[in-house]
């Protein structure tokens, strides 16, 4: 009986989803129509719009928008047709979502994935079908590279983890005048590591010395016994490579244990939800921030405002970039060839990103600038600009 | 020998952390052999209703502490009522499997938006830290008022279990449940009472946690919970001062380890010891040797 009643179950889930499935490829199919004679080029977007990421996802997703909205749907001479999906930060669904995008809508391009999770495993595919990828905002190394084999059609607009770690050390040496530092770092994840480590090394490199290298798991709430430690070191600065939540538990701990050293972090920090309070006076290294006074940024900003209703975070800051320079490298190449758009953002030279002025180096990765953000006063203060 | 005796006090303030939850642990285990899985997010919850007892419904520390126990006490009652007493006759491990089930159920029905959503909340405690400085070494009052409350919930329990008459039939019912009940006992009625009692422990020590680590968020019981089980089990499960004795080794072991070996290998360290203790004595340190009544 229970069985039978499981069985019926199933069979009306799996009606249901091919009723829905039926539904959703008879929408893609209506969209893939163009008007013959017309040049066209496509292009799919992919993030999370479900799921654990999905603020991620619509920030980036509305930046999509409207850059290709402000450029009049047109790059060159081709009009562009766009396809949005949702990958709903799941690795699997990811590359269901890209073997639709390239084999049933057909897309020349493609602006995606969000997370490194996700676009790592599309980035193979995209590859190997020959189809443009630019990622906004994956920060792994793999995206890019595999076994030292570079992927020759992915590209993406932020920079890498050891970049950002490379950045604060240069601030804390040049701009800090900083002679010893103290690193604090969760060993189980590896864009904490990754900071940690180009942190130490650059720091080294430039003169200074690291009088203590700590590391924590990720469910430590405890800091008591290495913060005391680290007091009795009385470093000029403690590195904090991880993401606000724990960050404003350590900085908390470390005022409490007596540590006077400047707090430094990465772009982790970036988040409403810090404790303002613990890490005040503290500097993170960021790919943007709302205060930089250039006009790429302010424009940007008006622009984002009026139509969302909202100030950008680097999410969709990053999107739009990314857009832009693909947009930018259809217009060069003027052709809807994957192989000549690919050599065209290869060959892109200081484009005026809102990130600053980017440059792709051999691996498709971006050389430009980073921003110091400073906590001031229970709010976010731009500091400077540092190039690479 | 300053910094080393301060860093006794980091290991005392965390072995007393683990403590506020080891000993609700404890105590469940010992009147119903039940390992309460959910019970760290029991602690959880509590941490919540006090954050929005301080924060949001103006009340003071002792106020929220109260108004957590209560409310996480009724919960308890709820959670056995739903979740063990049906299976109160089955295989121990279908008991089991069930606290595993509300356990998640709990942490995943938390992190829903219209509950107390997935994200971390940073918590102002109503008790501003203040700092001794005693001959070098740094006390604060936070860390006075947990041990204080850890040494007056064990006087409490231990007066409640062996000097009281419902202590008396708790006693009764872990020795013998169907004995008991032909003693014109109300079996029901003192598992319900032990499960009200563990979960009003595991509010108060999650209330108190968030004085010391300020960050709450529907996951935050599932290490320590693992931690002060691991004390209680360390201890003797089911005595009551065995769970604050482990508690206080383990907070010792790790902020040591922390300290003057590796910070890598804390938990490492921490868990050989208990693997080593229970080899030599598998009942635990305060435990009764010989083997278990079947």
């Amino acid at each position: 009986m229970l069985l039978k009643r499981i069985k019926k179950g199933r069979f009306i889930l799996l009606s249901l989803f091919v009723a829905v499935a039926l539904a959703l490829t008879g929408c893609s199919g209506k969209t893939a129509q163009t008007n013959t004679g017309e040049k066209t080029i496509k292009i799919g977007f992919m993030g999370p719009l479900t799921g654990d990421a999905k603020t991620f996802g619509e920030s980036t997703r509305n930046a999509f928008l409207l850059a290709l909205e402000q450029a009049g749907m047109k790059a060159g001479e081709y009009k562009i047709e766009h396809v949005i999906t949702d990958d709903r930060n799941d690795a699997t669904e990811a590359v269901n979502v890209v073997d639709k995008l390239i084999s049933q809508d057909k897309v020349q391009a493609i602006v995606g994935s969000v997370t490194s999770r996700t676009t790592i495993a599309v980035s193979e595919i995209a590859n190997s079908k020959k189809v443009v990828l630019i990622s906004p905002t994956a920060t792994a190394e793999k995206v890019t590279v595999d076994n030292n084999q570079r992927k020759e059609f992915v590209f993406r607009a932020c920079f890498l983890d050891p970049f950002q770690g490379e950045i604060a050390a240069r601030f804390a040496r040049e701009n800090l005048n900083a002679q010893t530092a103290a690193i604090l770092y969760d060993q189980g994840n590896d864009y904490s590591k990754g900071l940690a480590e180009a942190f130490r090394k650059s720091f080294e490199a430039l003169g200074g010395q690291i009088v203590a290298s700590e590391a924590y798991s990720k469910d430590d709430q405890d800091f008591s016994a290495v913060l005391t430690n680290i007091a009795q070191k009385n470093p000029d600065i403690l590195y904090l490579p991880d993401y606000y939540g724990k960050v404003s538990l350590i900085g908390k701990q470390a005022r409490n244990k007596g540590i006077k050293a400047v707090f430094l972090g990465g772009d982790g920090w970036d988040s409403p939800e810090l404790d303002f309070a613990a890490m005040e006076g503290g500097y993170f290294t960021n790919h943007y921030s709302p205060d930089d006074p250039r006009s790429e940024v302010q424009k940007w900003i008006q622009d984002y405002k009026s139509k969302y209703g909202a100030v950008p975070d680097a999410f969709a800051t990053l999107a739009y970039d990314a857009t832009n320079l693909l947009l930018n490298a259809i217009k060069t190449a003027n052709s809807n060839d994957p192989v000549k758009i690919k050599e065209a953002l290869q060959a892109t030279r200081d484009f005026p990103g809102v990130t600053g002025k980017i440059t792709f180096n051999a691996n498709g990765d971006p050389v430009k600038p980073a921003h110091i953000i400073q906590i001031k006063g229970g709010k976010q203060v731009y500091v400077t600009t540092i190039n690479p | 020998m300053e910094r080393l005796l301060e860093q006794i006090i980091n290991g005392l303030q965390l072995g007393f952390v683990y403590a506020l939850i080891a000993l609700g642990y404890t105590m469940v285990y010992g009147i119903i052999k039940l390992i309460n899985f959910a019970h760290g997010d029991v602690f959880m919850i509590g941490a919540f209703i006090g954050y929005f007892a301080y924060t949001f419904w103006g009340f003071s520390l002792w106020g929220a502490v109260l108004i957590a126990m209560i409310l996480c006490a009724v919960l308890g009652v709820l959670i056995e009522r739903i979740a063990y007493r049906p299976l109160r006759y089955a295989p121990r491990i279908a008991a089991l499997i069930s606290a595993l089930g509300v356990s998640l159920f709990l942490e995943y029905f938390c992190s829903l938006k219209f509950v107390f959503g997935p994200n971390f909340r940073v918590v102002q405690p109503p008790v501003k830290q203040i700092h001794w400085n005693l001959g070098g070494i740094p006390i604060t009052n936070i860390q006075i008022i947990i041990v204080a409350v850890v040494i007056l919930l064990l006087l409490v329990l231990q007066y409640l279990v062996y000097r009281t008459k419902i202590g008396t039939a708790m006693r009764a019912v872990s020795f013998d449940h169907d004995a008991a009940r032909l003693m014109g006992i109300n079996v029901d009625f003192i598992i319900a009472f032990t499960f009200a009692l563990g979960s009003a422990l595991a509010a108060a020590g999650g209330v108190l946690y968030t004085l010391a680590y300020p960050q709450i968020h529907p996951f935050m019981g599932i290490m320590p919970g693992l931690k002060a089980f691991t004390a209680a089990v360390l201890g003797g499960i089911g005595i009551i001062p065995g769970a604050v004795l482990g508690s206080l080794i383990m907070g010792q072991v790790e902020t040591l380890t922390a300290a003057y070996l590796t910070s890598q290998m804390r938990d490492a360290i921490a868990f050989l010891i208990l693997i080593i203790v229970l080899l030599v004595r598998p009942s635990g340190i305060l435990g009764r040797g010989g083997p278990e009544k079947v």
